[in-house]
């Protein structure tokens, strides 16, 4: 093979071929030629670089990698003699660097190992041709090639893939009940309403790598038998959902969606839903009630939705994270993909780290890694070298373990012994600074707006939650509070139709099993351990750090301090509304917390 | 843009995606630069370059990434080359014929020995 010293990638996206692509690669060529450079340099066809409709037609130069935009057959010759004669980028016409810095996903620490992040920020998700070269869509070959659909629906089984939303149901029995569903159509839906606050895992993959999720509902949609697929995003993301957009066109102009898929006799296409952003339609029933344009409110199951679910077919509905998983499955082996995990789950999952930790953002681990490790072998620990106290899986409707849990491995099982959830992924981190009824009146905060009221207890029982833990945050907390909590808690998750009543208590009922002494602390002694409840704490000047600077004074919203230049200054704790501002701009750490 | 009918058609389609990813893809490849400024045009770089295209190309060596820049910034230096080998500092050659390009090319590039005499303060 003739070495060239630099290759050009030519946009051959239909968009550039329409504004002149084909005119600028001839004029590129023969430029080429009259400088002799034709064999140093190489011309190669390329899908889309960059955006066709304000940057086409646009060449890649490699090996420097210099993008050269809204090119014309005139302004190829002076590419020419700069870029390759005089080595010279052109700047005129180059293209702006695009910032790739990743904030929310860093390169994987030791003990991570990626599956589902790995191709992120590595491919191009608005080309397939990346996803293709590396290895993109051979497992669906395989399948339709090799298989049958209760071949693949077994070796699903043997991974013990569990759904990655939370529940951990296995993923190929969900899709076997889906199949011997008697009813047709069947429909495949993708769950992508990632509504925990501070857990982003499933936007990043449909950001960053959307035909994985393509690719496993398109091989899942086999195995079932469905010919229509729906994912369901929510509106809140809008790069996901155009993404996904784009990848779904590209995918049908490849013919690896649509029609007769590779020659196989076997149709399926994939739709787009977006959600208006009601928590609850992460909940499947509540979910396909929204896809069909009802209101989004969970019903009874069952009938589940294997047996009768959109528009009462047979649908089988998973997460974002469990499509990912599926071609990985198929293509990499059972052999390989069950050597990672733990006993009952296997493989991957990933977490949402936040809270209080030093390194914050996405991470992938094994299952059965345990917390301590996550928390302070990938996550780097408290951040500010605090102490740990507490860590909440799972989202809202997860538990809080204190340290003593902390040696727990991850899965499904171990999470919800103890307490908590596997959820879908969500992890905060909380340090001894945090006031864990204050955590508990935060969460409940949340879920009490995110019910949809179906269900009395889940509607109006959160609310009396809220009201008694504000009421123990504000110091006015009775002794009675405590039992009626507990009654409340084990109302609502008895009598609530779908898990976000079901879960919406855990909080409460984890905080006060680990941290009951904070709870007395509120109520009996007005006290808040931690510092936080604002109504339970006074600030106060230390006289012998106190250099009378007047800077507290000064920056007080109320005028609650007093003193002369120089001399101590007072805090009137009567006029005080506890804002901390005079903690903050104290440089001599005078100002302290009672 | 190709339809894919069958499974040869993806294979063959995933080749032609890898040669293209990998051209992109950079990272832990050998890189010997030109200074392909006007100052180092007149002062031969053209025929620089072409003696290690050559190299190259007699040798077989194509995970060698050959870039040129601008003016280096080392005035009488020039042609100037510079070689950086992965995870190694870049070094630098000043006044660079064609024949001194070859023993760089054989003894620093292939063999990962710098040629001391040939080098200059960057």
């Amino acid at each position: 093979m003739a070495y060239y010293r630099s290759t050009v990638l030519v946009s051959m996206d239909p968009v550039c071929i329409d504004k002149g692509a084909l005119d600028v690669k001839e004029q590129l060529i023969r430029e080429l030629a009259i400088y002799n450079l034709s064999e140093e340099v190489q011309v190669l066809d390329s899908p889309r670089i960059g955006d066709p409709e304000s940057e086409g037609p646009d060449i890649l130069v490699y090996p420097e990698g210099s993008h050269y935009i809204q090119l014309t057959t005139a302004t190829v010759g002076p590419i020419v003699m700069e870029h390759f004669i005089k080595g010279r980028e052109l700047q005129q016409y180059k293209a702006q660097m695009r910032d790739v810095m990743d904030e929310e996903l860093g390169e994987p620490k030791d003990k991570e190992i990626r599956i589902i992040l790995e191709h992120i920020g590595k491919i191009d998700p608005r080309n397939i041709e990346d996803y293709i070269a590396v290895d993109g869509y051979q497992a669906l070959a395989k399948v339709l090639g090799e298989m049958t659909p209760d071949q693949v629906i077994q070796t699903i089984l043997d991974s013990k893939l569990r759904g990655r939303g939370g529940a951990g149901f296995p993923t190929g029995l969900k899709w076997k009940f889906a199949r011997q569903a008697p009813d047709t159509p069947k429909y495949m839906v993708c769950n992508a309403d990632e509504g925990d606050p501070g857990a982003f895992m499933n936007r990043k993959v449909l950001e960053g790598d959307p035909h994985s999720v393509l690719e496993g509902m398109t091989i899942g949609a086999y195995a079932v038998g469905a010919n229509q697929g729906y994912v369901y995003c929510r509106a809140e993301y809008p790069i996901a959902v155009s993404t996904l957009n784009t990848a779904i066109e590209q995918a049908r102009e490849y013919g690896l969606l649509g029609k007769d898929i590779l020659g196989s006799g076997f149709d399926f296409d994939i739709e787009v839903r977006m959600g208006a952003g009601a928590f609850v339609c992460g909940e499947e029933t509540a979910l396909l009630a929204s896809i069909e344009g009802a209101r989004g409110e969970p019903r009874v199951r069952p009938p589940f939705p294997a047996s009768k679910g959109l528009w009462g077919k047979p649908t089988n509905i998973n997460n974002v994270e469990t499509y990912a998983n599926v071609p990985k499955i198929i293509h990499r082996g059972l052999e390989w993909y069950t050597s990672m995990g733990s006993e009952k789950s296997k493989g991957t999952k990933t977490f949402a780290l936040a809270g209080d930790v030093a390194h914050t953002g996405l991470i992938e681990v094994p299952f059965g890694m345990t917390l301590r490790e996550i928390i302070y072998d990938i996550g780097g620990g408290i951040k500010g070298g605090k102490a740990f106290k507490a860590v909440q899986t799972g989202g809202p409707m997860g538990g809080c373990l204190p340290v003593s849990n902390l040696d727990l491995p991850v899965d499904y099982e171990t999470l919800g012994a103890a307490g908590s959830i596997m959820g879908s992924g969500g992890m905060i981190v909380m340090d001894e600074e945090t006031c864990m009824v204050d955590i508990a009146r935060f969460f409940m905060e949340f879920t009490q707006d995110e019910s949809c009221g179906k269900c009395v207890p889940c509607r109006v029982g959160t609310r009396r939650i809220l009201e008694i833990l504000e009421r123990i945050c504000a110091g006015k907390g009775v002794p009675e509070d405590l039992p009626l909590l507990r009654q409340l808690c084990s109302e609502i998750i008895q009598d609530s139709l779908c898990g976000l009543g079901q879960g919406a208590p855990n909080p409460v009922i984890s905080t006060m099993k680990h941290f009951l002494d904070e709870y007395e602390a509120h109520i009996y002694e007005k006290r808040c351990p931690a510092k936080v409840c604002r109504s339970l704490i006074t600030f106060s000047i230390l006289p012998d750090k106190c250099t009378g600077c007047t800077v507290c004074a000064r920056n007080c919203p109320v005028a609650a301090i007093t003193g002369e230049r120089k001399q101590t200054h007072v805090i009137d704790t009567d006029i005080c509304i506890r804002c901390g501002i005079c903690k903050q701009v104290c440089n001599f750490d005078a100002v302290v917390i009672n | 843009m190709p339809t894919i009918k069958s499974i040869d058609d993806l294979k063959r389609l995933r080749e032609e995606a890898q040669k293209v990813k990998e051209l992109r893809d950079q990272t832990g490849k050998t890189q010997v630069v030109v200074g392909m400024g006007t100052v180092g045009i007149a002062a031969g770089a053209r025929e620089t370059l072409k003696a290690i295209l050559t190299f190259i190309e007699d040798q077989h060596l194509p995970d060698i990434i050959l870039r040129q820049t601008g003016n280096i910034g080392l005035g009488g230096q020039d042609p100037v080359v510079q070689v950086i080998l992965p995870g190694a500092e870049t070094v630098t050659y000043g006044k660079v014929t064609p024949a001194m390009a070859t023993r760089i090319m054989e003894e620093h590039v292939v063999k990962g020995i710098i040629v001391q005499e040939f080098r200059i303060e960057a």
